[in-house]
């Protein structure tokens, strides 16, 4: 919802067009800076292969005048070569003009985009919990791409245009004013037809795209979705949806469509009445021998080569104010501030015991309400801690205050009896581990996807984690063992395969604090028991703090934490808060106890089979008999 | 002097150009008489359309070409021979020409849009009603995205083809051929020598576009390795910054970026070298009219409004080369979309309607799957001789570990796929007998994954019933435990909902879609338990929601949670493909098999406590 909102006021940023202000127009320039010996190398060019191109009809208009008129086939011969000469000439320095241009500018786009990886990679989670990783994408990419489209091609047609523009109105003047006055009077109109065609087609344009992507993203829900469709027999009304949309799309298109068939050959229809008005007026001073037909010929010239680049002119002034919009939005996220950031003074935190408190701590997520309030908690170096608390009652808060991932609103959380405030960030998290509920992995290979938090690790390490994760041999099973590569956001691997790579991963760093969520999506029996050990294993003489959701977890841990509502409401043994707290009886009986059934059961179906059933043949035997007996029943 | 003549001239920038040579993927056929004779079926409504869009093209073609000849007479007759009416009378001429020249293009441009735009909303409506129509294992064999771009991408290639392609080789075509025979007509020996220019131009021209080709594929190529990575990297910013790991990855990012940066320079300096070359080439067929033009001139052969003539058709060579190699290349993509779109067209449902089939009437809720034996696609079977009664009313809970062949029975009700052997009933009518559609209308699901659509919550709860009043989706939500939280948000119902469901908790699609299957109001339905774990308030309100809805109706549910299985009327232990016990929940106990095994393993577990 707020992603709409925020896109339609970007969007009307955009269109509102008109004034743009200096100071952001300058700042995109100035990107330019650093590549200064290219970009004047272009625009010292350009103005040479400018004058060229003035020089050009001037060639013709020798030759018709004195070559061909005054049969000087000797002149004819040499002006015919030096046209040639002069295109060649303007031919090479056009390609080193258009190449440093180019290198400039997709130089400022590479730097732009280093800028805000780096700056996005620093800034804290509460910056990325508010900002969807899409509209980021679109910045670094679409926005990036207007601005060096303005610090390049862009400023470069600009330039080139009005050089040009005003150079020929001098030299057409001073050749016969008063038709150049007549011929310069298309001019203005094509800019402005430009201009003005341009604004208005753009909006229409971006909705044409917005509509596309709206029914590109209804069609991929429907198909996601075909269960649900097809389970309630909603085909026709999904047809007629999307038909609905189709017809929008239509509308608009068709409507664009228009306005394009009647301005498109308009440019050309202007130009060409232009033409005509220099013939035949031309014509008429070539008959009272006040214009010689070579300079017809080169007036004629002068103007087919104006038209383009004056169209041009027309059609990029509205991407200045796109650009600056593109340019105001990188900007803002350029200037935004870490609200973690590193103490100057910082120290590198000693290699830690795992002693972790919380004194007094409370916390609120950027400009919303409180979520934690006065925690107080001592933890002992080793000791496991389970959390546990409905949606909401402050369960990962605490986990995300330890790694420092957002900073505590009061209060105090320390390490080892260091404020984590007090020393470098990497310092701090190289110490702790973590294993989230959804696994992110990269894509790379199993090896340097283990050895994603310490990549100068030995290949014994790696497989010595692995090993202890449970992952070793599910790993030599790839087809390339170690150095298979694992799809895009670890699509190849089960959910319980990449749960253990990511144990593996945490394991590698041997971190002394560990902080896991052990809260399992969908996998079967065995493979739980598997995770379970690897689990079990990685917290083995390390300070764990665990969201818990499993009574396995919650037995072996030296403390329980019940939360609600950001308060600690009970804390103890399992044993002693089934006493003590009702809270913890309610989430003890509702959703610890069930969730053992489908383990259970699967358990159950699959001891039956080797326990009670000594070989394969019996046990189908026995199914068969059960089936028989089920339907008799 | 040149004019210009087409309408595709207009101000496009080096890269424009390039962009439209090497923009090609595909290297295939240009030319699939199947797929045209399929594809032109689509146009043919809009025959008139094209034949007059066709008649305009040469129309303008004419025009343009007849323009410099109009040149060339005022030239030699009315301004050498001081003949101002004259003079006057061919600029009114050329003014005519041009405006009909204006007309017959913005005539034909919009025609050609108009017919293009029509095709392409009807071939897309075609493709999603067609999706609509196949069954759930296609859906299931087939990635969402490709089968999206067919009904994007794909279509949108056939249509550049049939709109703009066809015509746009009649007019190149003509336009070449008119000026060869004007410029032979005039003065056949400056033609010839002129023409020496032409096999350069076609020679450069495809040396660049095949340079363009492969330099355009490494820009994309690399362009979609910038937005893989950052993609990546955002949505693991996360696990980066836990695991201290900023720095190796800017450093990981700087190279793909630098790859690209290369890439982009790279195929921007081919186009500086593209067009300085036409434009050398332009000027060297314009110094060959000019040095024995300007001979035959001096010397009486000819008379300088040739010249002009020939400067000005000279210019004109450009364009239709230029646009015939881009046109080989869209042919191209549009037979390879043009087929993938037929094969999509041409996928037969897997599960059809038959000819025969009925409306379903009201259902009364007696289901009974009958020896039934099920395979995917023929291969190893998933149910072996299922056999299963449900009495109208009655809850199924059908239990049994991952890939038992839970799912699969459920499938076979809804009939989203047919039974290999065995048959399914329901109130003793083979489903297969009655159309699909009236049948899952009497039905309602509860997928195990809550899927919501983009739209508001009361479109999502209405989903089943779009024409069910607001009051009926209140009521709903009410039933389904779901109005409490709906109506603490600031839109109340008519809260958007983002893609996925995102920004609502597992728990509370849940409620969600149970809220959707409540107001649906089917007679059977199939619910598939979330194994996600919500937190306990939800799960109270989850359990109240399911007993309100599974009340009164049959109901075979896919059960993970123990109230759910021992409320059930009969549970179906599954194993492998079979039901290995059957019965209630005291049956199974007192039978002692493996359901009272595993029921007694977690009262032990729980009360060992």
């Amino acid at each position: 919802m707020t992603s709409t909102r925020v896109a339609r006021r970007a969007a009307a940023r955009e269109t509102t067009g008109g004034m743009t202000d200096p100071q952001i127009l300058w700042r995109c320039y100035s990107y330019l800076r650093p590549h200064w010996r290219l970009t004047l190398g272009g625009y010292v060019l350009l103005f040479v292969i400018n004058g060229a191109s003035l020089l050009n009809p001037q060639l013709i208009r020798g030759i018709v005048d004195r070559g061909v008129e005054n049969k000087d086939l000797q002149y004819l011969s040499w002006m015919v070569l030096a046209l040639v000469g002069l295109t060649v000439v303007q031919g090479v320095l056009g390609y080193f003009q258009g190449k440093w241009i180019e290198q400039a500018s997709q130089n400022v786009a590479y730097d732009l985009r280093n800028q805000i990886y780096k700056k996005v990679s620093s800034l804290s989670f509460s910056y990325h919990d508010r900002t969807e990783a899409g509209q980021l994408l679109a910045r670094v990419m679409h926005d990036v791409d207007r601005l060096r489209f303005l610090d390049g091609r862009a400023s470069m047609r600009l330039i080139e245009g009005a050089v040009m523009f005003v150079s020929t109105v001098i030299v057409v003047t001073y050749m016969n004013p008063k038709l150049a006055v007549l011929a310069l009077l298309s001019m203005p109109i094509l800019t402005l037809q430009a201009y003005y065609y341009s604004k208005r087609m753009r909006p229409v344009w971006m909705s044409l795209r917005d509509k596309i992507s709206t029914m590109t993203s209804w069609v991929e829900q429907n198909l996601r979705g075909a269960r649900v469709v097809k389970g309630f027999a909603q085909e026709s009304a999904e047809i007629r949806r999307f038909a609905d949309q189709n017809e929008d799309w239509l509308q608009v298109s068709v409507d664009s469509a228009r306005v394009r068939a009647i301005n498109d050959p308009l440019v050309v229809l202007i130009t060409n009445i232009s033409t005509i008005f220099i013939i035949w007026y031309g014509g008429r001073l070539v008959i009272q021998g006040g214009l010689t037909l070579g300079e017809l010929v080169a007036f004629t010239s002068y103007m087919s080569q104006l038209a383009g680049p004056v169209r041009t002119l027309g059609r990029l002034i509205p991407m200045l104010t796109e650009a600056s919009a593109s340019g105001q939005r990188i900007f803002e996220i350029l200037d935004t501030e870490s609200e973690v950031k590193e103490s100057p003074n910082a120290v590198v935190l000693p290699a830690a015991e795992g002693r972790v408190r919380f004194q007094d701590v409370s916390f609120a997520y950027f400009g919303r309400k409180t979520v934690l309030e006065d925690v107080n908690l001592e933890v002992a170096p080793g000791d496991v801690v389970a959390l546990l608390g409905t949606t909401g009652s402050g369960k990962s808060t605490i986990i995300n205050l330890i790694p420092r991932f957002y900073d505590v609103t009061r209060g105090v959380v320390t390490v080892d009896g260091y404020d984590v405030r007090d020393v470098t960030l990497s310092s701090l998290r190289d110490q702790i581990g973590i294993v989230l509920q959804e696994t992110t992995l990269f894509a790379a290979s199993v090896r340097e996807n283990i050895a994603f938090g310490r990549p100068e690790a030995t290949e014994d390490e790696i497989v010595a984690a692995a090993k202890a994760a449970q992952a070793h041999d599910f790993i030599l099973e790839m087809p390339q063992g170690y150095r298979t590569r694992v799809g895009e956001r670890g699509s190849t691997l089960s959910g319980g395969q990449k749960q253990r790579i990511a144990i593996a991963r945490a394991l590698l760093k041997d971190p002394r604090i560990l902080i896991l969520d052990d809260a399992m999506s969908s996998v079967d029996t065995e493979t739980e028991q598997l995770i379970q050990k690897a689990l079990e294993r990685l917290m083995e003489g390390r300070t764990s703090f665990v969201i818990a959701q499993r009574l396995s977890t919650v037995r072996m841990a030296d403390q329980i934490l019940v939360l609600d509502k950001g308060r600690i409401v009970a804390r103890g043994t399992h044993e002693e808060l089934l006493q003590t707290s009702g809270l913890y009886a309610d989430i003890y009986e509702r959703q610890l106890r069930p969730q053992e059934v489908k383990e259970l059961m699967e358990r159950a179906l699959r001891s039956g089979a080797s326990e009670n059933m000594p070989t394969s043949v019996t046990g189908i035997k026995i199914a068969v008999a059960g089936a028989v007996a089920g339907t008799g029943a | 002097m040149s004019f210009s003549i087409g309408t595709t001239s207009v101000g496009r920038g080096p890269g424009g150009i390039l962009h439209g040579l090497g923009d090609d993927e595909d290297k295939g056929r240009v030319w699939d008489a199947h797929v045209v004779s399929r594809m032109l079926a689509y146009v043919k409504p809009y025959r008139a359309s094209m034949v007059t869009a066709f008649v305009l093209t040469v129309i303008s073609a004419a025009l343009g070409l007849a323009v410099p000849y109009l040149i060339k007479i005022a030239i030699d007759q009315h301004i050498v021979n001081r003949d101002l009416v004259g003079l006057d009378l061919i600029a009114l001429a050329t003014l005519v020409a041009f405006v009909g020249l204006y007309a017959s293009s913005a005539i034909q441009q919009y025609l050609l849009s108009l017919t293009g735009q029509r095709v392409l909303g009807e071939m897309r409506s075609q493709l999603v009603g067609h999706l609509q129509d196949l069954h759930l294992g296609y859906h299931d064999t087939h990635i969402i995205g490709v089968t999206i771009s067919r009904v994007f991408s794909d279509v949108g290639v056939i249509n550049d083809l049939l709109s703009q392609g066809l015509i746009t080789l009649a007019s190149d075509v003509l336009t070449l051929i008119g000026i060869v025979v004007i410029m032979l007509l005039m003065d056949p020996r400056l033609a010839l020598l002129t023409f020496t220019v032409v096999p350069l131009m076609v020679v450069a021209t495809m040396i660049f576009a095949r340079h363009a080709k492969v330099a355009f594929r490494e820009t994309r190529a690399t362009n979609a390795s910038v937005v893989g990575d950052l993609a990546e990297d955002l949505a693991g910013m996360r696990v980066i910054q836990a695991f201290a790991q900023e720095g190796t990855e800017q450093e990981h990012f700087e190279e793909v970026n630098r790859a690209n940066r290369d890439a982009n320079v790279r195929a921007m300096t081919l186009s500086f070298i593209f067009m300085p070359t036409v434009q050398f080439l332009g000027t060297l067929a314009t110094a060959v009219v000019l040095f024995f033009g300007g001979r035959a001139v001096a010397s009486e052969a000819l008379t300088l409004g040739v010249i002009v003539a020939f400067l000005s058709y000279v210019t004109r060579f450009f364009q239709p080369i230029r646009e015939l190699s881009q046109l080989y290349t869209t042919m191209q993509q549009a037979m390879a979309g043009g087929e993938r779109v037929l094969e999509l067209l041409d996928t037969r449902p897997g599960v059809p309607d038959r000819s025969s089939a009925v409306e379903m009437p009201a259902i009364r809720g007696r289901v009974e799957l009958r020896d039934v034996g099920f395979a995917y696609r023929s291969a190893e079977p998933v149910l072996r001789d299922v056999n299963l009664t449900i009495e109208p009313g009655e809850t199924v809970a059908l239990v049994g570990p991952t890939g038992a062949g839970k799912t699969s029975i459920s499938n076979l009700i809804a009939r989203f796929y047919d039974v290999t052997e065995g048959a399914v009933l329901v109130d003793g009518i083979d489903v297969r007998d009655v159309a699909q559609r009236s049948l899952r209308r009497q039905m309602g699901i509860v997928p195990q994954d809550p899927y919501l659509f983009s739209g508001t919550i009361a479109d999502n709860i209405r989903f089943g019933e779009p024409e069910a009043s607001d009051e009926a989706v209140r009521e709903a939500a009410r039933m389904a435990n779901a109005d409490e939280f709906i109506e603490r948000l600031s839109d109340g119902y008519e809260t958007q909902i983002q893609e996925g469901g995102a920004n609502f908790s597992v728990g509370q699609r849940q409620l969600l879609c149970i809220a959707r299957a409540v107001l649906a109001d089917p007679r059977i339905l199939i619910l598939d338990e979330a194994t996600s774990s919500v937190d306990t308030m939800t799960e109270v309100l989850i359990q109240d929601a399911l007993d309100r809805l599974l009340a009164g109706r049959t109901a075979v549910v896919i059960a993970h949670r123990l109230s759910t299985i021992r409320n059930a009327d009969q549970i179906c232990v599954i194993d492998d493909g079979r039901i290995v016990e059957q019965g209630t929940h005291e049956e199974l106990l007192a039978r002692g098999g493996v359901y009272r095994e595993l029921y007694e393993r977690q009262f032990v577990s729980a009360s060992a406590v």
